[in-house]
């Protein structure tokens, strides 16, 4: 496993940055910024204002990542597991996970927690406490990275 | 315009996953390994986060409207449900084998690693499957 530098300023900047990105999508065009909505709302052959705005969203997450990884070194300091299959097992399951549960890190995490949603506090506190579980199974049960 | 601040805030969003070191997946990892690497750097990301956009949303909300649309979408739904829990466990199973959620695998496809695209096409695939059980609520 990777060793990672705790960065709480880093940390607290990003997290402005996303409360802010949050606040903006909803004072505008009323939308809840949530990556699962987003992300599902493009699997659509029905290119309508549903779809386009969701692009748009997209587009600009692309082109902030990528700018801002320019001087933050992002993309040389990123870490994967190292099985292929366990990233495709994650990703079905963060796939399936997501449509079902109807909301991820950023849609129940930040933003329904934000508007006191039951569900998104629930959700949230069940996926941190399953994912906190899995990490440690993994790690130190079966020892694997 | 409307458009303009959706780029800004897809801008804003990936900037503050990037600047945050929430795009790379090991950060993910050790922030939930509470008995062994523990960085505890995501709990200020997302105490931040909370803190902004609920203040926000408090006074974007008073306001009764958005400024480039009718009305807020909102979820409806308040019902805790089995698909619910089942759903937020099985991300969190996803999360914690891969350390991966939806917005920092497809923010980390700029980088260029096939385990991003591998990632994120295994995440499509898992979407789909699960939009073919018939309880899967619609988008707005």
């Amino acid at each position: 496993m990777t060793i990672t530098e705790f960065t709480p300023y880093a940390g607290v900047l990003g997290g402005a940055l996303i409360g802010l990105a949050a606040v903006i999508l909803m004072a505008t065009v009323g939308r809840i910024m949530g990556a699962t909505g987003i992300f599902r709302g493009l699997l659509t052959t029905n290119f309508d204002e549903a779809f386009r705005w969701r692009l748009v969203f997209i587009v600009g997450l692309l082109i902030g990542t990528a700018w801002t990884g320019l001087f933050t070194g992002a993309a040389h300091s990123i870490s994967f597991v190292s099985n292929n299959y366990i990233i495709v097992i994650g990703g079905l399951l963060v796939g399936a996970g997501t449509t079902l549960g109807n909301g991820c890190t950023s849609g129940h995490g930040i933003c329904g927690i934000s508007r006191f949603s039951k569900r998104s506090v629930l959700a949230t506190c069940v996926f941190m406490v399953v994912a906190i579980i899995t990490v440690f199974i993994v790690r130190h049960i079966l020892g694997i990275s | 315009m409307r458009k303009i601040f959706v780029l800004l805030s897809g801008l804003l969003f990936g900037a503050g996953l990037t600047i945050s070191g929430m795009v790379n997946p090991a950060k993910i990892l050790n922030f939930l390994d509470l008995t062994g690497q523990f960085d505890a750097t995501l709990i200020f990301v997302m105490g931040t986060g909370l803190i902004i956009t609920t203040l926000g949303y408090q006074l974007i909300f008073k306001r009764g409207k958005p400024f480039f649309d009718t009305e807020f979408h909102l979820p409806t739904s308040e019902i805790i449900d089995t698909k619910l829990i089942a759903g937020a466990a099985m991300f969190g199973l996803g999360w914690g084998l891969s350390g991966f959620c939806p917005g920092p695998a497809i923010a980390s496809l700029v980088f260029g690693y096939q385990q991003s695209l591998i990632f994120v096409a295994a995440m499509i695939v898992g979407t789909l499957l699960a939009r073919l059980i018939p309880v899967t609520t619609k988008l707005d």
